[in-house]
């Protein structure tokens, strides 16, 4: 699956793509292959800041729990509530229907900064 | 390829390579290289073995033969269980046990005939117990001579595949010339596997009606590629370490390092059934008496988490109250029950069905009932005898 040149990349495997003036977030592709099978996703409460780098939620596979880390810092104004009976979402749609969060991002946001769908290719390269 | 993190190269059973084919995901396990899933994926595979059938490598387990007029003798002395009970062809669960009544591995003892005996022992224990295997041969317990009883270990010589599923004996028997069909449970018997001569057992660690398959590592690749190819039509799939895990634990399997090492003993662990003192003196069996007498401490319990989240290995178990009374020692998913569940050791008295308590995840208090295990249970083979009808 190719990672979508709509979004930008973290190098913790997280996607950020602006959707109007919020921005949506999940985990890619990769992120969700490495894991395996999702069976629960712990997402903060709507109305909770996030910060860019720290960890604002788990998602559990089958065999371990791991840590999502904020791409950008802002406000949760929305989580997808799919996910909690459908945490597999994550592993068959993870840039469309397995997205995390909607963030009203805070100013000076680093979206920019993030590597885009070349740059990410190129940084899956070297950590495989 | 994951580096073994103790630096040591990673042992390959014989289907290293075919697991790489297939697409499994290798990963360190007991100083062994093994898959912990194939592309299918752990719920899948999962899946298969519960409802058709799945096909797991346990070739890094451990195979030791016991041999020699003393070998039953020795056994004897080595574990808490009654080993004279076992037929010829017959398999029982015990325990090496320590002097103070811990455990130092789970074990599975098969009578192959008189004086004959396969012991299957845990990966990553194999060159420990067989130490303490050596050294309780000629310690003079029970009167067991050194000559009388020949400790080999069979690796790398022989391998072990695990059949596992409903669809189990069916795909079996497409592979073998031997009837299979009346092979009862714990028993082992002599047959042709893929043209293979093989021990055939019907043990496993899922829960489900199954076949452990031990033979000439030289044929493992020929064997497992035909118990393949016999099971596909019957939705068979290859089975790694993930699906083996979450099976076993619906089943309530003990996994040591998790609910058994040396800090446990088999009472607290709730395998008391094992232990016989009425056969004589065996090594730990005075720990073992005093803890008899005086009641286990503490006690292995299920519990379901009953709000979302997944309790692990290492999460405090606490009273409603807050007060931490004991740890999670394995929990996870459970794909067939569609529950989140555990186990784990908690004071005697705390041991209670239907007891509320707590477990702490990531500082999250998720609150859990305890329940009887195992978690899941096989519905009963179908009655071979029709209903009289009226």
């Amino acid at each position: 699956m190719s990672n979508p040149t709509d979004c930008r990349y973290t190098r913790e495997h997280e996607w950020v793509r602006k959707d109007g003036d919020t921005y949506l977030v999940g985990i890619t592709h990769y992120a969700q292959d490495s894991l395996g099978d999702v069976v629960f996703v712990e997402l903060p409460e709507i109305g909770a800041s996030i910060s860019e780098g720290t960890s604002f939620g788990v998602v559990e596979s089958v065999k371990a729990a791991s840590d999502l880390y904020a791409p950008i810092s802002g406000e949760i104004v929305e989580v997808n509530e799919r996910l909690r009976d459908e945490p597999d979402l994550v592993n068959h749609h993870p840039y469309e229907a397995g997205w995390m969060l909607r963030v009203r991002g805070s100013a000076g946001s680093s979206f920019d900064g993030l590597m885009d769908a070349y740059a990410y290719a190129a940084y899956l390269e070297t950590v495989h | 390829m994951t580096e073994n993190p103790g630096g040591e190269p990673l042992r390959r059973t014989p289907l290293f390579d075919t697991h790489v084919s297939l697409g499994g995901r290798m990963v360190p396990f007991g100083g062994w290289g093994m898959p912990v899933q194939y592309p299918a994926g752990v719920l899948a595979e999962h899946y298969a073995v519960r409802n058709a059938v799945g096909l797991f490598d346990i070739g890094h387990m451990g195979q030791v033969y016991v041999s020699g007029a003393d070998a039953l003798e020795y056994l004897q002395w080595l574990t808490p269980s009654d080993v004279s009970r076992l037929e010829d062809g017959q398999a029982q669960y015990s325990f090496l046990c320590a002097e103070d009544g811990g455990v130092i591995d789970d074990i599975i003892i098969y009578r192959l005939g008189r004086d004959q005996f396969l012991v299957i022992v845990n990966a990553s224990n194999t060159d420990v117990d067989y130490a303490w295997m050596q050294a309780h041969r000629g310690d003079g317990g029970r009167g067991v001579g050194t000559d009388g009883v020949n400790l080999t270990l069979l690796r790398p010589d022989r391998t072990l595949l695990a059949l596992q599923g409903p669809r189990s004996l069916e795909t079996l028997q497409r592979c073998s010339d031997t009837d299979l069909s009346g092979l009862g449970y714990y028993r082992v018997t002599n047959a042709d596997v893929a043209g293979v001569t093989a021990l055939v057992a019907r043990t496993g660690y899922t829960g489900e009606r199954g076949y452990e398959i031990a033979f000439d590592e030289r044929h493992a690749g020929a064997v497992w590629n035909t118990l393949l190819e016999a099971g596909s039509g019957f939705g068979i799939v290859p089975c790694g370490l993930g699906a083996r895990d979450t099976l076993r634990l619906e089943a309530s399997m003990p996994l040591y390092g998790h609910e058994l090492d040396r800090s446990v003993n088999p009472y607290e662990a709730g395998l008391d059934r094992v232990i016989r003192f009425e056969k004589g003196p065996f090594v730990g069996a005075e720990a073992l008496q005093a803890v008899q007498s005086a009641g286990r401490s503490r006690a292995l319990i299920g519990l379901e988490l009953t709000v979302p989240g997944i309790a692990r290995m290492g999460h405090a178990i606490l009273l409603p109250s807050g007060e931490v009374i004991g740890e999670v020692t394995s929990g996870g998913p459970s794909p067939t029950l569609r529950k989140s569940i555990a186990m784990g050791f908690v004071p005697v008295g705390q041991a209670v069905e239907g007891a509320h308590l707590l477990v702490e995840v990531r500082g999250r208090r998720l609150d859990a009932c305890v329940v009887t295990m195992p978690f899941y249970k096989r519905a009963p083979a179908k009655r071979r005898v029709a209903a009289p009808s009226h």
